[in-house]
């Protein structure tokens, strides 16, 4: 429908988390109006303590189709992984 | 301190969250439907704490829920504002911006008063207000400064709704605080906001009078409350 607000992708950043996350989209007028609707869309449980909005227009993706040139090369490149390192015991969790 | 005091300002947050609540699933957007229903959520929560407030300074064995379901029309002390209806998505937000406005300046009075548990309750609901009113202006504007059909219908509503302002400022003793003084700050953030929504503020200050004192509710109260009382009613101590 052409008269529908435009599309908005929202992040948020939780209480724990410490990158914003990809958490849906929702339609809004402008910026402001876009925060505010995330608001009440995406943060009614307290989810967060920071939100992203960004006008879906405005992402750029890649094509599914192109999956094959883009990913596969890497399959097998395992030494790419740092896999092949000792961790001393005394690093603990990495 | 007045009981009264308290039953004004939980039973304008009472039957305005009800009337709020109607729009659940019929709001012109997701997004706006979601909103609607999490202010009147916050509205039905401060009723909870004004009216549990009210029965317990009251003292005569009621709670919150008792205040809200077994009292008749005329026991009621909202604003006739909030009890007008919702009509179009115009009027219901022009009302919406009216009342918060009035709401935030006297929570904003009420944090600062003598009684411990009437300020706490008001700094709590502040917070809350203080977004009902950013979000209810921000509408204001954007359909007052949209399309020609928006801008007629947000005057339209204005001018229907503009003489129920003038009760919100009409003070008496048993007010928790000066609601005159609340005239100036509520002045500035209108005329701000209908200048930049490109709206007209009526010319006529006539106010209809009656509501937060119980004396002359409009005919649409006791619809409203036959729909929100008839199930307590009808089931005593029903529980779900």
């Amino acid at each position: 429908m052409s008269n529908e607000w435009p599309l908005w992708e929202v992040f948020i950043r939780g209480q724990h988390g410490l990158s914003h996350r990809h958490v849906g989209s929702l339609h809004a007028s402008d910026a402001e109006h876009a925060l505010q609707n995330a608001r009440d869309v995406y943060t009614r449980r307290k989810e967060g303590v920071s939100i992203w909005v960004v006008p879906a227009a405005d992402i750029t993706a890649s094509a599914p189709e192109d999956k094959g040139s883009l990913y596969d090369p890497a399959d097998d490149k395992v030494y790419r992984h740092p896999t092949f390192f000792d961790i001393p015991d005394d690093v603990g969790a990495m | 301190m007045s009981v009264e005091g308290l039953l004004r300002l939980g039973d304008n947050t009472l039957v305005l969250g009800q009337r709020l609540s109607a729009w659940c699933g019929h709001a012109p957007a997701l997004e706006e439907d979601i909103a609607l229903a999490n202010i009147a959520l916050d509205l039905i929560g401060q009723t909870q704490l004004w009216l549990g407030l009210a029965a317990a300074r009251e003292g005569q064995g009621r709670d919150a829920d008792a205040l809200a379901f077994h009292r008749d029309a005329w026991d009621f002390r909202n604003l006739l504002l909030v009890e007008q209806p919702n009509r179009d998505f115009g009027v219901t937000m022009m009302r919406q911006f009216l009342f918060d406005t009035w709401h935030l300046a006297a929570l904003t009075a009420l944090t600062e008063h003598a009684d411990a548990d009437i300020s706490a309750i008001a700094q709590k609901a502040v917070k809350e207000v203080t977004y009902h009113r950013e979000r209810s202006t921000d509408t204001v504007i954007a359909l007052g400064d949209g399309t020609e059909e928006s801008h007629t219908r947000m005057q339209s509503a204005l001018d229907r709704l503009w003489p129920y302002v003038g009760e919100m400022f009409a003070g008496d003793d048993a007010d928790l605080t000066d609601m005159a003084a609340l005239r100036a700050p509520f002045d500035t953030h209108v005329t701000a906001t209908l200048t930049e929504a490109t709206l007209v503020r009526p010319a006529s200050d006539f106010a209809h009078m009656g509501g937060k004192t119980g004396v002359r509710h409009s005919e649409h109260l006791g619809h409203m409350l036959a729909t929100m009382q008839v199930l307590p009613r009808s089931y005593p101590d029903a529980k779900w």
